[in-house]
């Protein structure tokens, strides 16, 4: 029916020691992920301020990816546990004013794991193909 | 702390007045921060005092705050004092101090904090107005102290803060003073740190017998009406669209977060070069969605708020009162926090131990988020 499949985009804040890396180390291994995703680099998911994730719901994307080491390996100590926090508050705040929150993951991916993120993705698509466009792209009065 | 009883002998707010005069006067305290009336009789204001010839105008009664104090106490003593402060506060005014604290942007060291009793306060223009009309408006409220339900004037309201607060009794202090639940022409209470009930001379009593049923009974009454607005707040803001219509007519001033007690960053992302955009980039974005908003971002400014400083809201109501379309902000604010704030089991202002939950984080909490 439809003529062209819905291709959602994707902007991912990935940890430069961890995620960012393992994604690096899915392209050289060559493991296929869909092309969906727009990278930012970050030296830290701790120095990720919400404000960047809502511009980009608020701008369109169709979801948001944020990319961190795994709990106790963060480069600066504690700066993925911060980000949890600022999630989980983030999160509450997306629901209660009508977002859908489950279009924003946060996931720990370490350098060496680049089949766990090239399947984070392709599972993130899938979802988001699930979930259809945000409602707020094109929205011009935001 | 102990209890004890102020004689009135009719006039409560002279009483009143007098004992915080005796703290400049016996050198308790250096300075004072009290509210005392302006020249033109029509507004009360947040004054610091060190000449008790100044205390003339004192009216700690005025149903009116103009700004917080919080903000007050911040400016003076951010970068320390040696002069020992008393600041005569409202339970939201405590509060936002007690996070102020915590988030380093006030110091608590050389401060007497003096909480009172709060009996809901009305908009500066409406107060004004009163008081230019002849009122006698703080001891018309205090008349209602003894049955606990304070009416304002008829055709004025309490601030909508006010009427959904539900925290209005000194929380923290070192004096505080109680009006409910008295006979405020005979007597009142305080309750009064003890080595300070010593200095002022005030002999222990048993506290206000009325005083617990009558709170509890407008305690009650404020989370009644907080329940009713924050249902209705969540009834329109289902979805996106609704949220929009909200704020529809927010011109995206900044007063609310100017005002607000917990904004005190100096840089705030909004004034940051962040939002100072090339001029090419508005084509960009009219192009992109056929059509923009502007200024833009809107939404964006009061998400981003709430994500900053909505754990330690306390409900105040300043961004209300600072509004120029007079949008309900604190119950959006209000409403918001209270779930935010649950996911940490975290009161605004309950304690100075407790870590604001952006300052802190646990290794073994929040696994489901992702
Ligand atoms: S919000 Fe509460 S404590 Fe603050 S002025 Fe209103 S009634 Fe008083
Ligand atoms: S004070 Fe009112 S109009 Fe100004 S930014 Fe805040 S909500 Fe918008
Ligand atoms: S958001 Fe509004 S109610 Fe909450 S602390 Fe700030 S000014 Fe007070
Ligand atoms: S360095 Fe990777 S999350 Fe902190």
């Amino acid at each position: 029916m439809a003529d062209t499949e819905f291709e959602p985009r994707i902007i991912a804040f990935l940890c430069n020691w961890c995620t960012y890396t393992g994604a690096d180390l899915a392209g050289t291994s060559r493991i296929q992920y869909p092309p969906n995703i727009r990278v930012i680099r970050l030296m830290c998911s701790g120095a990720l301020d919400p404000v960047y994730v809502s511009k980009a719901l608020l701008e369109g994307a169709d979801g948001v990816l944020i990319g961190g080491c795994h709990p106790g390996d963060c480069h600066y100590q504690t700066g993925n546990y911060k980000a949890r926090r600022r999630v989980a508050i983030l999160k509450s705040i997306l629901k209660q004013l009508g977002f859908d929150e489950d279009r924003v993951w946060l996931r720990w991916i370490s350098a060496s794991e680049g089949r766990l993120f090239a399947d984070t993705v392709t599972e993130m698509v899938a979802a988001l193909k699930a979930k259809g466009p945000n409602p707020l792209k094109g929205a011009w009065d935001i | 702390m102990v209890h004890s009883v102020l004689k009135t002998d009719g006039n409560p707010s002279e009483a009143i007045h007098l004992l915080l005069r005796r703290l400049l006067d016996e050198g308790i305290v250096d300075a004072l921060l009290v509210p005392l009336r302006v020249a033109s009789g029509d507004n009360t204001v947040q004054t610091l005092v060190r000449d008790t010839r100044r205390l003339e105008g004192m009216d700690v009664l005025a149903p009116v705050m103009p700004v917080t104090t919080a903000r007050l106490v911040s400016a003076i003593t951010m970068t320390g004092i040696k002069e020992r402060v008393g600041v005569v506060m409202r339970d939201c005014e405590i509060r936002a101090v007690v996070e102020l604290v915590k988030l380093q942007q006030a110091k608590a060291d050389n401060l007497l904090i003096i909480g009172m009793d709060c009996m809901g306060t009305y908009e500066v223009p409406d107060y004004a107005d009163l008081m230019r009309s002849g009122a006698d408006v703080g001891g018309a409220l205090l008349a209602h102290a003894a049955s606990g339900q304070p009416q304002p004037h008829e055709d004025k309201a309490f601030r909508t803060a006010c009427q959904m607060c539900e925290k209005f009794t000194p929380s923290h202090g070192d004096l505080r003073i109680h009006l409910f639940g008295d006979d405020p022409k005979q007597h009142i209470h305080v309750e009064v740190a003890d080595d300070l009930a010593a200095k002022l001379g005030l002999e222990p009593a048993a506290p206000a017998q009325a005083r617990e049923n009558v709170v509890a009974a407008i305690t009650r009454q404020r989370t009644e009406t907080r329940d009713r607005l924050f249902a209705s707040f969540r009834e329109r803001t289902k979805d996106i669209v609704g949220l929009q219509a909200y704020l529809s007519t927010c011109i995206r001033c900044h007063n609310c977060m100017v005002n607000c007690p917990i904004c005190y960053c100096k840089e705030c992302i909004f004034r940051t070069p962040i939002f100072d955009h090339e001029s090419e980039k508005y084509q960009m974005w009219a192009a992109r969605k056929g059509a923009v908003r502007l200024p833009t971002d809107t939404l964006l400014f009061h998400i981003t708020r709430l994500n900053h400083m909505v754990t330690s809201c306390v409900g105040c109501g300043m961004c209300d009162s600072a509004c120029p379309s007079h949008l309900p902000i604190a119950i959006l604010f209000r409403a918001v926090g209270q779930e935010v704030q649950a996911l940490f089991d975290y009161v605004p202002g309950r304690s100075l131990d407790e870590p604001p939950p952006v300052a802190t984080f646990r290794e073994d909490e929040l696994e489901g988020v992702q």
